[in-house]
């Protein structure tokens, strides 16, 4: 007979070893998938994965910036986690912030200067981002109208608006695309940090990563997220504003998602296009789920996705496959991480009286 | 101006992906799973779909040779498998380990949209085959079939009788679904699972099970959605994301229709008619518009989503244990 | 009766919770056909544990259970009824938005088409047979407590359940309801059928059973025919040492009273626009306790949370008084504000909440955490400060004898006195000029609730004025000095605590009309 029972809380270390097993466990799986796809022995597919994410140093720079990006949306969506508000939103806030950082640099690309530019960009981005997760808080604020649905929608709506403005700046006309923007003069362009093209964005990164935990462990604000997390009816009971705070802190959820849209186009492709967020949008929901919401170990879990994401891409490339491979991994390894989870909160018993029937 | 005998046939063909999906996820929601997964699952068993018809098309050397019976059962078998395996993980994570239902729905998105589009690429060269690109058109000829009398009735016949089985077949198990739900003994129960399943339990009902069944039978429905587009919609030609956000819009219609499958027959094509309605309004010409137009579906949503929280009636809530995990000794 | 066999036996019962102490050890006990057995016990000490394996919702570590003298295994609640068992849990077990009768037909598996029609047809017999009165095609949330009560019952009798078991089914209802209750009770066992009660109130273990078991910390203590025992032997074994049953009250300081809230013509409509409270006037005075008596959610929720800033008022006024002394009266309107501008203005009113987990506390949070739930704002750092809140937590902990392994321990861990503790420690640590408290002891053992007790007498003795909301009659007549008593929405009556009867205060929950103290 299997019996279920739930544990109290388990010691930190064991945690970690479940999840490295799972880890461990789904990189095997990878790997004998892999080798089947491509006939490859299996310890070559690792070989060819690390060669993919480490092999050059310009490889190595694509990995951290991958990283830098994709934490950046994990945390933006985190405030919003721990209020219990499932932010689906992420890869619409990321396209208009994206947008909004083309749209300057576009428009006023020669009439200020760089300095100005790149500021405006980010004024711009960080409020398109925020005003595009502050739609759908205000109406769950005010009549609790479904979060998910609503942010998932807002996705396709900013897809949409990006398509049309992709039509309207296209160059050359006809084309569907437009192309390398500022290409000439440079305008807009994130400053290169002693010669290296993504160090700023990383730099960024990891400040924002310390100041989110900050905020949310230690200030008022943080405090009153997670009351309201809890339990909206003990916010309304001690007078937090739950309505005001869910709008703050969505706004600033967007406003950090509009953020990544920003380091997308001025610090990274210097280009617009519907697909710009690349679907971290859903990927970042994950990573800081794996890591419960913990924005350090969320550099972790990014590394990981990321990590499998061009080891897997390295693979496509060099054996004529789809590039889509990737995703199927990374869906293998997320089945293990979440799978696992139940060895942490639970206790399995195998009794071993006869004459029992299964519960 | 307007031709609506054209846009309603159109509208239909849209609409038969979404109805699969919506019902689908209404079974499983009514058990209380909030499977995220659907997109994923649709995908999955358009793909399982593709890749039985391609191997049986294959073993012949003239395709349109094929015994129309295995034509039409072998890609229906291969997807209704491929989408049930798909069930069982979201049922054997969610479920069986208690994983968060959100997460493992997203993950099990991105893996299926990840195997549909790799295998969709790459099925060609793994097979080594010497054909360009996946084009049944031996096996969308019989999904495509349609009732012989259709052509000889006008507009009638355009409107109602023009269509492959597949699409009887959505309104045909919307309806079903809608019946079990409201007037049998195992509806009822598994209302009651996705409702309370605490009381449920107390009450003899084998919770797991019920959340096994509806669940899976539930992707088993969505991925004869993704099958009915790439065979009937999509004449057979598979071209990677052409499927789309149609998952999405699926589960978008689950609460438009506020977990009724019956309304969903409607609903949905009415959804399908707001897909596509960017073609019919004029834009002179001017392509960045009908991005805008493409917006429309979405608007609607986040609209009719809006309304409906307004009016908030009790009779009109989610299932009220929606999207958490059981556990009989919690306390 | 030796010779019977017990229709069940539960032999060497043990079970064991996570993280918890453990629950049940080595009971066992015998219950008969044709007899009433209470199961006594404080909270916590496993009564409800053991009936739940009983039922099947939870399954022993150890032990056999024997019914009609053969061992069986009851693994799932589906076994247990078709071993006859059926349960009736203090949270009732029924579908919000399925009617009495989809209720009542969950989980059968009858044969033939599914008619609820014929169902209904069923329940209405089993109704008329008992005198129940229950509408088959009534939705569950437009039903009261007591009706939610006969559902179950109803539900049991359909089944054919032979052995019933009820978890402090008198917690919700008027002392006439329990009444007629019991009648049935007594109707069911003369039937032939085993019925267990668990339950902490000695008055109704005299008046409806016949044998009485004791549990204390999960482990048997003894059984005893309920005719030759008195409620004093019956506490004595509860509780493990000899208690008094007696509950102070002091004398109110009447040089010193004076009028602190004037209530006038309130009234307060839900969100579905349901009048709660209906033209509601009082006044509640500085060193009383006022107790509120009513029929659960007769407005009692409604008045504190209009009081405390939580529920918009449609008309009248909630007037504080500050000062009456001075030549003219210093008054505040607390309408139209809420929790954080009443503190602004001066006005410490504390509120113990009767949803402790869900509204007074965050239950993931450790007790730091909450003790900073109504001073997190103070100062003007946008961080917050741990430290202040630590050394109150500390200070509850010691005063209060919170049994808890630290102050980082989340509240959810702790059982249900210590959490009590922990709020109302937090409450009165603000030291308010009143004090609001939703069924303070509810759930509490006794020795937990003579401690509630004696702080809300520390607080009146303070002159603070105190509102005791409550649902258990016998403590409101010995603690409260007046008693306003609620019936639907209404005031009924005002009446003072020492001259009032039991009786009296029951008419007027459930009709109009009394005295005025």
């Amino acid at each position: 007979m299997i019996h279920i029972t739930k544990r109290k809380e388990m010691p930190l270390p064991q945690a970690l070893a479940i999840r490295l097993l799972a880890i461990a466990l789904s990189l095997v799986v990878c790997g004998v998938i892999t080798a089947v796809m491509t006939g490859l022995n299996p310890l070559d597919v690792y070989g060819t994965m690390i060669k993919g994410a480490f092999g050059t140093q310009r490889k190595i720079w694509i990995l951290l910036q991958e990283i830098a990006i994709l934490l950046c949306v994990a945390l933006a969506l985190t405030p919003a986690f721990r209020m219990k508000f499932w932010n689906l939103g992420g890869e619409g806030q990321i396209l208009v912030g994206s947008l909004a950082s083309a749209a300057c640099m576009i428009c006023l690309g020669d009439k200020v200067p760089n300095a100005l530019l790149i500021l405006l960009m980010a004024v711009a981005s960080v409020a398109a981002g925020a005003v595009w997760a502050g739609i759908p808080a205000i109406f769950k604020a005010r009549w609790n109208t479904n979060e998910t649905l609503f942010t998932l929608m807002m996705n396709y709506v900013a897809t949409q608006l990006v398509a049309y403005f992709v039509i309207v700046w296209e160059v050359p006309k006809g084309s569907g695309n437009i192309g390398i923007i500022n290409q000439s003069t440079e305008a807009g362009w994130f400053p290169q940090l002693f010669g290296y093209k993504y160090l700023l964005n990383i730099i960024l990164v990891a400040l924002l990563t310390v100041a989110m935990h900050v905020y949310l462990t230690y200030s008022k604000h943080g405090y009153e997220i997670s009351v309201v997390g809890e339990s909206a009816s003990t916010a309304r009971y001690v007078g937090i504003k739950v309505d005001r705070v869910i709008v703050r802190t969505l706004l600033l959820s967007g406003a950090v998602c509009g953020f990544a849209g920003l380091l997308l186009v001025g610090g990274t492709s210097h280009t617009l296009t519907t697909t710009i967020a690349g679907g971290r949008g859903f990927t970042a929901v994950m990573v800081a789920w794996l890591a419960k919401f913990n924005p350090a170990i969320m550099a972790a879990s990014s590394f990981l996705l990321v990590f499998m994401g061009n080891g897997a891409g390295e693979i496509s490339t060099a054996y004529g496959l789809n590039h889509s491979f990737g995703d199927i991994l990374t869906g293998i390894i997320l089945f293990f991480i979440i799978g696992c989870e139940f060895f942490i909160s639970y206790k399995v018993h195998f009794a071993k009286k006869e004459g029992e029937r299964v519960v | 101006m307007f031709d609506i005998v054209s846009f309603i046939p159109r509208a239909v063909a849209q609409s038969v992906p979404l109805l699969f999906g919506s019902t689908g996820e209404i079974i499983t929601e009514k058990s209380g799973n909030l499977n995220l997964g659907i997109p994923g699952v649709m995908y999955v068993g358009a793909i399982s779909g593709v890749i039985g018809s391609f191997l049986y098309e294959r073993s012949f050397s003239d395709p349109s040779q094929i015994n129309a019976f295995l034509g039409v059962l072998i890609p229906l078998a291969c997807c209704l498998l491929g989408s049930l395996l798909m069930g069982l993980l979201y049922c054997f994570l969610t479920v069986t380990l208690r994983a968060n239902q959100n997460v493992t729905g997203l993950a099990m998105t991105t893996f299926g949209v990840g195997f549909g589009n790799f295998f969709g690429g790459s099925l060609i060269k793994l097979t080594g085959a010497a054909v360009p690109s996946i084009a049944l058109s031996a096996t969308s000829n019989l999904f495509r079939r349609s009732l012989p009398l259709a052509s000889g009735m006008g507009w009638f016949g355009k409107v109602f009788l023009s269509y492959g089985f597949l699409a009887y077949v959505a309104f045909v198990v919307a309806f079903a679904a809608s019946y079990v739900l409201e007037r049998t003994r195992v509806g009822l129960q598994l209302r009651a699972v996705g409702e309370d399943p605490a009381t449920a339990d107390a009450a003899g009902v084998n919770i797991t099970r019920y959340k096994y069944l509806a669940t899976c039978l539930g992707c088993m429905i969505a991925g004869l959605g993704g099958l009915y587009y790439v065979m009937d919609y999509a004449n057979g030609v598979w071209s990677n994301d052409a499927f789309g956000d149609r998952g999405w819009l699926a589960l978008a219609l689950v609460i438009f229709t506020i977990w009724r499958p019956k309304v969903s027959a409607a609903a949905s094509i009415l959804f399908g008619g707001l897909y596509i309605l960017y073609l019919y309004i004029p834009s002179g010409g001017n392509m960045a518009v009908k991005e805008l137009y493409k917006m429309i579906p979405y608007v609607v949503t986040i609209v009719v989503l809006v309304f409906s929280s307004m009016r908030n009636m009790r009779e009109n809530q989610p299932p009220e244990s929606l999207g958490l995990p059981y556990f009989r000794e919690d306390r | 009766m030796a010779h019977r066999v017990p229709a069940v036996s539960m032999r060497h019962i043990t079970k064991e919770f996570a993280g918890k102490v453990v629950a049940n050890r080595d009971v066992s006990l015998d219950i008969y056909r044709g007899e009433i057995l209470a199961l006594l016990g404080e909270n916590g000490s496993g009564k409800t544990t053991l009936m739940n394996m009983l039922s099947g919702i939870y399954y022993p570590d150890a032990g056999e259970i024997q019914i009609d003298g053969k061992p069986v295994n009851i693994g799932s609640p589906k076994d247990a009824f078709d071993h006859g068992i059926g349960m009736i849990h203090q949270h009732f077990k029924l579908v919000n938005v399925f009617t009495a009768a989809e209720n009542i037909v969950l989980g059968l598996k009858e044969k033939g088409r599914f008619d609820l029609a014929a169902a209904s047809e069923r329940i209405r017999q089993i109704c008329d047979a008992y005198g129940f009165d229950v509408d088959p095609n009534q939705k569950v949330y437009d039903m009261s407590v007591s009706q939610k009560q006969t559902v179950e019952i109803v539900k049991l009798l359909y089944r054919g359940a032979e052995i019933l078991i009820l978890d402090e089914p008198t917690a919700v209802l008027t002392p006439q309801e329990t009444d007629k209750l019991f009648a049935v009770l007594r109707n069911m066992r003369d039937d032939g059928k085993a019925i267990i009660i668990i339950t902490h109130k000695l008055h109704e273990v005299l008046d409806i059973s016949d044998r009485v078991v004791v549990l204390r910390k999960g482990e048997y203590v003894g059984e005893m025919a309920t005719a030759e025992t008195t409620a004093q032997e019956m506490t004595n074994m509860m509780v493990g040492r000899q208690v008094s049953l007696n509950i102070d009250r002091p004398p109110v300081e009447m040089d010193y009273r004076m009028e602190r809230i004037r209530v006038k013509n309130l009234t307060v409509r839900n969100h579905d626009g349901v009048v709660k409270l209906d033209d509601v006037s009082f006044t509640a005075y500085t060193g009383e306790i006022l107790g509120i008596a009513g029929i659960s959610g007769s407005g009692q929720k409604e008045l504190l949370e209009a009081i405390a800033g939580l529920q918009p008022v449609e008309s009248g006024s909630i007037e504080y008084v500050v000062d009456a002394t001075g030549p003219t009266e210093e008054v505040e309107q607390l309408i139209g504000m809420d929790p954080i501008k009443i503190a602004q203005m001066g006005v410490v009113l504390s509120f113990v909440p009767e949803d402790r987990l869900g509204m007074g506390l965050v239950a993931s949070m450790d007790l730091t955490d909450n003790m900073m739930l109504r001073s997190f704002r103070d100062g003007t750092s946008p961080f917050t400060d741990r430290k202040a809140p630590r050394h109150l937590a500390e200070l509850v902990v010691d005063e209060l004898e919170v049994n808890t392994p630290g102050v980082s321990t989340p509240v959810r861990r702790l059982s249900g006195g210590n959490v009590q503790k922990v709020l109302v420690g937090r409450e009165i640590a603000a030291a308010p000029t009143v004090l609001l408290s939703a069924y303070a002891v509810r759930g509490l053992d006794v020795n937990s609730s003579y401690l509630i007790y004696d702080l809300l007498n520390r607080q009146k003795g303070n002159g603070v004025a105190v509102v005791y909301v409550g649902e258990d009659l016998d403590v409101l007549l010995e603690l409260c000095d007046r008693i306003l008593v609620l019936c639907g929405g209404k005031v009924s009556g005002i009446v003072d605590g020492r001259t009032t009867t039991k009786n009296e205060v029951g008419m007027m929950m459930t009709k109009l009309g009394g005295g005025e103290a």
